[in-house]
């Protein structure tokens, strides 16, 4: 018997293969990678009972039409999006069962910015440097095209129509920063500027650097001071030449050369992620201690993922064979007193 | 909440913390030979006495960057820890880490292949014939390698070579490229839009990701690019099982 595939007939502009990442090779300049919101990779392995090193599709903005070759599970994380099976819509932060030969249809996103498919088994294209996680700035892996078939893991089983209770990460709000290299070249009315400016997305953003659109003037140094390069890593917040803060994704370099007037909580990486157009950042300094507290928040949390699911509360829109469930048996037609008279 | 205001001001070496999860060694705030060697040697010191909740060292232009798990490391004491190390040797003098190699990759300079090298060699003051003379035996050190996967910056230059960017892009040179500015080069792993100069070719790949060897240079390392038949060059491009260019590599003592 064949291994299981997920054939992808259409996809959007900006879907690609991630997992983790590749940490440990920040000495050589490869940055560590991997999934824009980590978070929704930790939800779809609780949704599946699996591990979160599974590879999952990651879909910025719009996802693909998708068949599976057998039946697989599947789960939907990150942000939501329009998806139907056959035409019957599908719940989102859920698990489902995919039937062979059904066709996955997931459209644009509804809130938030990228969404994932996570399949029963983890995606198992050929790993290299240790995951498959896509780079595209560094050649590793490609643009899903259609046309491609991804090969599936074998799934250890286990049920599906199970949900998670998310906390809303997809409408902006607050990114917790803390010092950077330069923070202290910033001088105190230019940071607490910082933290009380509004940002909106720049459409500009990709996986390397999320712009942000400052709603009063911007942050550069008086001077346009250059600065040697240094190791970057994601959540720094560059201050490029016209003042804008970038703050670095999953895929930016390693080395960068402007000014960092702080670092993103990595806890609060997946809500920066998720900044659909529209809605507003704000930056707010924690220290160190608060930091760390966060940490260990987020651990504890990821940590009871796996206990968070429960059995979905069906909503009879949601069941696509509504017919088949006989809810007429027995059920008044509406018309009894007409017959009775 | 108060702005916290880090204070990076002091002698150098300095640590600093970034994030939570980041500590940053720094030699100096801009280039100098003496700031890269102690990074280099620094780092190989960090890695040799293998402290607690050390994750990852990298070492970059002037600085160490070591990512840490504050959980359960203390920072305080990580840093206390690193000043010790610090205090221990002059990094500045210090020899460069040892298992470093001399790797020479045959070059094609000028004409099709590089097209910047005679205005490169003018904005310096040479000759053609000059230049491709000093290029192709300069011996140089990796400083760092980022940007791109394994990609080295490459120093230094005597001081006639300090050379500004361009402010308009070249927008596309090849994987292989060696271009140079601000007395330094850089051998690029992936093609690449750049404002540096492209002075020589080769068929060298820093960046293998099916081998079980994927960066072929270390911080440390040593190059030279001495001059190879354009022709030879062109053609080992052209062949996909050749990735190192004919690059000869020697141990360095």
């Amino acid at each position: 018997m064949t291994a299981p595939a997920l054939i992808v007939h259409q996809v959007g502009p900006g879907v690609t293969v991630q997992d983790l990442g590749r940490p440990g090779h920040l000495a050589y300049g490869l940055s560590q990678g991997g999934a824009l919101d980590r978070l929704a990779l930790y939800e779809g392995a609780a949704l599946l009972g699996q591990s979160p090193d599974c590879a999952a599709l990651e879909m910025i903005g719009m996802g693909g039409e998708f068949e599976a070759t057998q039946a697989l599970r599947i789960a939907l994380t990150g942000a939501p999006m329009q998806a139907s099976l056959d035409g019957s819509p599908l719940i989102w932060n859920a698990s489902h069962q995919l039937p062979a030969g059904s066709r996955l249809r997931i459209g644009g996103v509804i809130a938030g910015s990228v969404g994932y498919l996570h399949l029963g088994g983890g995606i198992e294209t050929p790993p290299l440097l240790g995951a498959r996680a896509t780079q595209l700035n560094a050649g590793l892996g490609a643009l899903l095209t259609p046309g491609a078939r991804l090969p599936v893991g074998p799934d250890k089983a286990g049920p599906i129509g199970l949900g998670l209770d998310v906390a809303d990460r997809v409408s902006g709000g607050v990114l917790r920063i803390l010092p950077s290299v330069q923070t202290a070249l910033f001088d105190a009315e230019t940071r607490k500027r910082l933290e009380q400016s509004q940002f909106t997305r720049d459409p500009r953003s990709n996986r390397m650097a999320l712009r942000l659109i400052p709603d009063g003037q911007g942050f550069a140094l008086d001077g346009g001071l250059s600065v040697v390069s240094e190791v970057i890593v994601p959540g720094d917040i560059q201050i490029t030449g016209d003042g804008v803060p970038v703050i670095l994704m999953a895929e930016c370099q390693t080395m960068g050369g402007y000014p960092r007037i702080a670092t993103v909580l990595p806890a609060d990486l997946p809500r920066a992620a998720q900044l659909p157009v529209g809605a507003t950042l704000r930056l707010q300094f924690i220290t160190p201690e608060e930091g760390v507290a966060a940490l260990k928040a987020e651990q504890a949390a990821l940590a009871d993922l796996p206990r968070k699911v429960r059995p979905l509360i069906r909503d009879p829109r949601d069941i696509p064979d509504l017919l088949s469930y006989h809810l007429s048996d027995g059920a008044i037609t509406g018309r009894e007193e007409e017959t009775d008279r | 909440m108060t702005v916290p205001n880090p204070s990076p001001s002091g002698p150098w070496p300095m640590i600093q913390r970034l994030g939570v999860s980041g500590l940053l060694v720094r030699f100096g705030d801009q280039f100098c030979e003496a700031a890269n060697r102690a990074a280099l040697a620094f780092r190989a010191g960090v890695e040799a006495a293998p402290l607690p909740g050390i994750i990852e060292t990298a070492p970059s232009l002037v600085s160490v960057f070591l990512r840490v798990d504050p959980l359960p490391a203390d920072l305080d004491v990580l840093e206390a820890e690193l000043c010790d190390l610090l205090a221990r040797a002059d990094w500045y003098a210090a020899p460069l880490p040892p298992g470093r190699r001399l790797i020479r990759i045959p070059t094609a300079y000028g004409a099709d292949m590089a097209p910047d090298l005679v205005e490169a060699a003018e904005a310096a003051g040479l000759s053609e014939a000059e230049a491709v003379a000093q290029l192709s035996t300069a011996r140089l050190r990796v400083l760092s390698l980022g940007f791109g996967p394994g990609q080295p910056y490459l120093g230094e230059l005597p001081e006639h070579w300090n050379l500004p960017r361009r402010t308009e892009l070249t927008p596309h040179v090849p994987a292989g490229a060696l271009v140079l500015a601000i007395r330094q080069c850089v051998l690029f792993s992936r093609p690449s839009p750049t404002g540096w100069r492209h002075v020589g070719q080769t068929a060298f790949l820093n960046f293998r990701p099916e081998s079980a060897e994927p960066f072929a240079l270390k911080p440390g390392d040593e190059l030279q690019f001495p001059t190879a038949d354009p022709d030879h060059v062109a053609h080992m491009i052209a062949d996909p099982d050749c990735v190192d260019g004919g690059a000869e590599i020697e141990a360095l003592p």
